[in-house]
């Protein structure tokens, strides 16, 4: 089992002293500064745009959503507008609470028993407080690095910004403090979220069971790549105009390498493309995947609106014709209609007068 | 039982019976022993909370005096788990044994007391007799799983309609695809 | 219970399990009283099936194509391209793990390869190692393995350990569906042969006589004639249902199981008073077929196609009469296949019309297009109107909770109609807790086609969850009577009851129905449908104290 992850970390390890060797040399540092994250951007595109294509090219052949909740029928029976929607206002009201705040995730409930068998809700929290932070720290620190992509930078930047170290952490400790204009807490955040979903898989024996090398990887690579950044602000401080004079040679597709940024610098850009490049070939995909799980974003109608499925085919069947044939005298003995009658019993029947209708015993 | 060894009991009841629940589960894979022990939701976990309720009121009945009643009500969930599981008779049912293992590893000083020594010989008779009890209630068990099979088989052969002469084989006869 | 005498050293050993293995390389272990036996080839070869021929799960030789790999390569793929569920569940797990203990194999049998997210894995590995680069390259870092007789053999053992209930998929963050991965899962084995005999011969009857149980038509007719013989005995009324009749406005169709096996005939009792009230009093014209005589379809849990060739009866024969829309009974996964699938494959229904009820005037606009009510949808329409005659103190000596059958939760959402229901035939009735109840409902351990007899072990561990919450209400409110919508639970519940909770019975909701049910001219009925009697009966209903 410690294969698993020992793999992983054996290759961040790896691509660390790969980079922090390579960018000794200063022809590799073009390399490194912009070659490979180029390459990486691209790679995440075309990669991301193929995949997404890839699955939708494969059919929707049925309506399979799953149904959490009250269809809608009767008029008077209350339904569930989200959970079981009948529309697509409802399928997109689903999708944003799912994409969101992870609602299935959060449907994780249990109860106790307590005090004999007074019964007790209880949330199994963790991992849904552990995903939700994870994501939205992540998110938070990409937006704040557009003020690495952008002249000027945009207000909603700025904003996030603000937002994100309005909570600022008064650190005693001088080292850190100094001279420091605000803590982001969302790269903190991030570090712990990424932390505690690394030991959620060692300490979680189920968690455990089921976890690939590929699970550990990412989790790895951006517990890197947070650590190199809060590193570079914080302890190195490193020239934040010479990264930005890169960042930006690399929006405007004139690239310089500036003087200065420092090797820690190089270990996080590469680690960034890392992933980025890693990402279209990963789970990580769930990202784009979410969107078109079809249990989730179509609508629960499936009687009311007929849903076509392009390769529907004719299949072979046993048609009422041929049971009857095989059934016939039978079925007339015990007073069933019948499609064709057998003129012998026609006859008969004529004789005695009776209906070969439906007949009660 | 004399007073000392109950008192004894009493004092590490919480610990046996956590190094007891432990023993018992450990008769399952790795990874579910932790699932079952993690999980407390009775609903989710039944398993393990079943397993927990039971032993700790064995235990309680093996400190005081033993009430046959109580006992198989509690002994009876966990044996019948058991014997649906993939276990044979004698894993189904060890754990109670165990017992006896836990107490003497923990007491192993106070039982160089004699009078203490000669009440645990009297209480693993009485965990001996738990054991014969749950050996009874896992071939009960066995007994109702073959009972349910065979009766569910009689119904299946749908009585009425065989009396009625009503079934034939469908598939004696040609397949009728073109 | 394992099959070995222990050595003595073993006996008090305490780990006796072997130790923490990769789950990839941890061998299967077909254990006897977890798997159903093998399809038997006629069932196979009648219905046209691939690679008919006897054999035999415990044997080494699985009696396979040559070139089985090819199939399932070729197999896989086709589904890749047919369906986008499939494709992205295989992309996107992140095995965050929400669904490892959701799923009642699991938390009974304590398998870990019963959680979902392994379950699937079993599929993934082998996609991962055909389909993508990464996973070919790196292979067994990256979760891949290639598809040897070993894994083929794990897939069979679990993908009939699935009961198809989805309950992980309301979990899932991304909505990924174990269903459809053990729906997948089965179609690539019987591409090989590889069905379970409990599948494939209801399947070949079905498609022969129209019905799981291979009931010929006098016979099926014969049966419902006997129960009209019974309910004149316990009413005094008799009931005249009609078959097979052209120009009827209603058709009604209700898995067989409610036709041979008890107590389902309690609940196609009820149905046929219903008829006959309504018939009575206000002229509802309704007929049962012997043709489409099978709600139910095990071709569900074989492949799509075969569950299309089964399904087809339904519209085909509502044409063939001329009724003006299709009414269904009791049960699960036929709900799932209609809801979901029917109109899909077997419709457009044209020659229908839109589902009014004669009775109410209520237009079915939900069920529109496919043109089939479920009968808790009417009957809960009809009590809204007050246009039924009932009693509930008849049933007044059960304590009802209620089961919330899988596939009309999870595939359907039909929750409230069969509590309105109940609540007005029945003056007791008790809720499971709620994480076992609703969409969040624990199946019978029983579904997608393992009710058979020889995986009892699998059925009862797998129904523990279950039975567990039963246990609760039992405890708690003295409940001995269990509800459900399902064919499949009438059959599988009484033997998980008389295992885990012996005092608690199981009905359908419209046996319930019937035992409240004034029928016009009726005697005063001193019994319940089941022939027992009813406390009180002998004049004073009223007087009994409940006792709680």
């Amino acid at each position: 089992m410690n294969a698993r992850y020992m793999i992983s970390a054996l290759a961040v390890i790896v691509l660390f002293l790969v980079v922090l060797i390579a960018v000794q040399v200063p022809g590799l540092r073009y390399v490194f500064g912009i070659f490979i994250p180029y390459l990486a951007l691209l790679t995440f595109m075309v990669g991301f745009i193929y995949r997404v294509m890839d699955w939708t090219r494969s059919a929707v052949p049925f309506r399979i959503p799953t149904t959490a909740g009250q269809q809608k029928s009767l008029p008077w029976i209350r339904y569930a507008p989200f959970d079981c929607p009948s529309n697509k206002g409802g399928v997109l009201v689903r999708m944003i609470l799912e994409v969101l705040t992870f609602r299935s995730l959060f449907k994780n409930t249990r109860m106790r028993l307590r005090e004999g068998s007074r019964l007790a809700y209880q949330l199994e929290i963790f991992l849904w407080v552990g995903a939700l932070a994870f994501h939205y720290a992540f998110l938070a620190v990409l937006v704040r690095h557009l003020r690495f992509f952008t002249e000027p930078v945009p207000f909603f930047v700025q904003l996030v910004e603000n937002v994100d170290s309005f909570f600022r952490f008064e650190f005693v400790y001088p080292v850190v403090q100094f001279g420091l204009p605000g803590v982001f807490l969302s790269g903190l955040v991030l570090l712990a979220a990424v932390t505690y979903l690394f030991l959620r898989r060692i300490f979680v024996p189920q968690a455990k069971y089921i976890s690939l090398a590929a699970d550990y990887f990412p989790l790895f690579l951006i517990f890197a790549i947070a650590l190199s950044g809060i590193y570079m602000r914080y302890v190195t401080k490193i020239d934040v105009l010479a990264a930005k004079e890169l960042t930006m040679g690399l929006v405007t597709f004139h690239p310089t390498l500036p003087e200065g940024v420092g090797s820690v610098f190089y270990v996080h850009v590469f680690f960034v493309s890392v992933l980025l490049a890693y990402f279209p070939f990963s789970k990580l995909m769930h990202l784009g995947g979410i969107f078109l799980s079809p249990t989730r974003n179509l609508t629960t109608d499936t009687r009311a609106r007929r849903h076509i499925n392009p390769w529907n085919y004719p299949v072979p069947v046993h048609t009422y014709e041929e049971y009857e044939d095989e059934f016939r005298d039978k079925m007339i003995e015990a007073g069933l209609p019948v499609e064709k009658m057998p003129v012998e019993n026609l006859v008969e029947e004529e004789k005695k007068g009776v209906s070969h209708g439906r007949g009660n015993s | 039982m004399g007073t000392g060894l109950e008192r004894l009991l009493e004092k590490h009841k919480t610990a046996i019976l956590k190094n007891w629940f432990e023993s018992a589960i450990q008769a399952y894979a790795p990874d579910m022993a932790l699932f079952i022990s993690g999980k407390k939701d009775p609903f989710a976990n039944p398993v393990g909370s079943t397993t927990l309720k039971g032993l700790e009121v064995l235990l309680d009945q093996l400190i005081a005096d033993m009430d046959r009643q109580i006992i198989t009500s509690y002994l009876d969930p966990i044996i019948r788990i058991r014997a649906v599981q993939d276990f044979t008779p004698s894993q189904a049912t060890a754990f109670i044994l165990l017992l006896k293992k836990i107490l003497r590893h923990r007491f192993a000083d106070e039982l160089r007391d004699h009078q203490l020594a000669g009440e645990l010989v009297l209480l693993e008779a009485k965990i001996d007799q738990l054991c014969l009890m749950a050996f009874d209630i896992y071939m009960a068990c066995r007994e109702k799983i073959y009972e349910i099979k065979a009766a569910e088989t009689r119904n299946r052969t749908f009585r009425a309609f065989e009396r009625a002469g009503l079934i034939t084989d469908t598939l004696d006869e040609k397949p009728g695809l073109k | 219970m394992a099959e070995e005498i222990l050595k003595p050293e073993e006996l008090l050993q305490i780990s006796h399990r072997p130790p923490v293995t990769d789950w990839m390389e941890t061998p299967i272990n077909i254990r006897k009283g977890m798997y159903c036996y093998a399809s038997n080839p006629k069932s196979v070869e009648y219905v046209g099936l691939p690679n008919a021929r006897p054999w035999n799960p415990v044997e080494d030789d699985w009696k396979l194509p040559e070139n089985w790999q090819e199939i399932i390569h070729q197999g896989f793929k086709e589904r890749l391209e047919k369906f986008r569920s499939f494709k992205v569940f295989m992309d996107i797990c992140v095995r965050c793990g929400a669904c490892a203990d959701k799923c009642h194999y699991f938390i009974g049998t304590g398998d870990p390869k019963n959680m979902p997210v392994l379950r699937a894995e079993l599929l993934r590995s082998v996609y991962r190692n055909d389909f993508t680069t990464v996973g070919r390259i790196l292979g067994k870092v990256a979760g891949a393995r290639p598809l040897t007789l070993e894994v083929l053999k794990e897939w069979w053992y679990y993908f009939f350990q699935c009961s198809e209930c989805r309950r992980c998929s309301v979990f899932c963050p991304y909505g990924i569906d174990t269903a459809e991965i053990t729906i997948m899962g089965r179609e690539l084995l019987n591409l090989l042969g590889l069905n379970i005999d409990w599948i494939a011969t209801p399947v070949a009857n079905c498609y022969r006589t129209g019905n799981h149980l291979g009931i010929q038509p006098h016979a099926f007719k014969d049966m419902l004639d006997f129960f009209v013989d019974d309910i004149e005995e316990i009413t005094g009324v008799r009931v005249e249902p009609q078959f097979n009749k052209k120009g009827a406005d209603i058709l009604f169709i209700t898995p067989s199981g409610d036709v041979f096996a008890d107590p389902g005939t309690y609940t196609c009792m009820g149905y046929m008073m219903l008829f006959h009230f309504l018939q009575e009093r206000y002229g509802l014209d309704i007929t049962w077929s012997t043709y489409a005589s099978e709600g139910g379809n095990f071709g569900f849990f074989t492949s799509h196609e075969t569950m299309k060739r089964l399904n087809s009866k339904m519209y085909a024969e509502a044409k063939r009469l001329g009724v003006k829309w299709i009414l269904g009974g009791e049960c699960g996964h036929m709900w799932r296949v209609i809801n979901q699938y029917m109109d899909t494959m077997n419709g457009p229904a044209d020659f229908l019309r839109t589902p009014v009820s004669p009775i109410t005037g209520t237009r079915f606009e939900n069920a529109k297009s496919t043109k089939m009510v479920h009968i808790t949808e009417f009957t809960a329409d009809l009590i809204k109107h007050g246009k039924l005659d009932l009693d509930p103190r008849r049933n007044d000596h059960l304590k009802v909770t209620y089961h919330d059958s899988c596939n009309p939760s999870r595939g359907m959402g039909l929750f409230e109609e069969p509590r309105y229901v109940i609540q007005n035939v029945c003056n007791h009735f008790y809720e499971m807790p709620a994480n076992t109840i609703r969409e969040q409902t624990f199946c019978c351990g029983s579904g997608a086609g393992l009710n058979a007899g020889e995986d009892m072990e699998l059925r009862l561990t797998g129904g523990l969850p279950r039975a567990n919450a039963v246990n609760y209400v039992r405890a708690k409110h003295g409940v001995n009577m269990l509800a459900c919508i399902c064919a499949i639970d009438r059959a599988a519940l009484p033997a998980l009851m008389e295992y885990w909770v012996p005092e608690v019975d199981v009905t359908g909701v419209h046996e319930l129905v019937a035992n409240a049910l004034n029928l016009p001219g009726q005697n005063e009925r001193s019994t319940d449908l089941r022939g027992e009697e009813l406390p009180g009966s002998a004049g004073a209903a009223e007087g009994e104290a409940d006792e709680e």
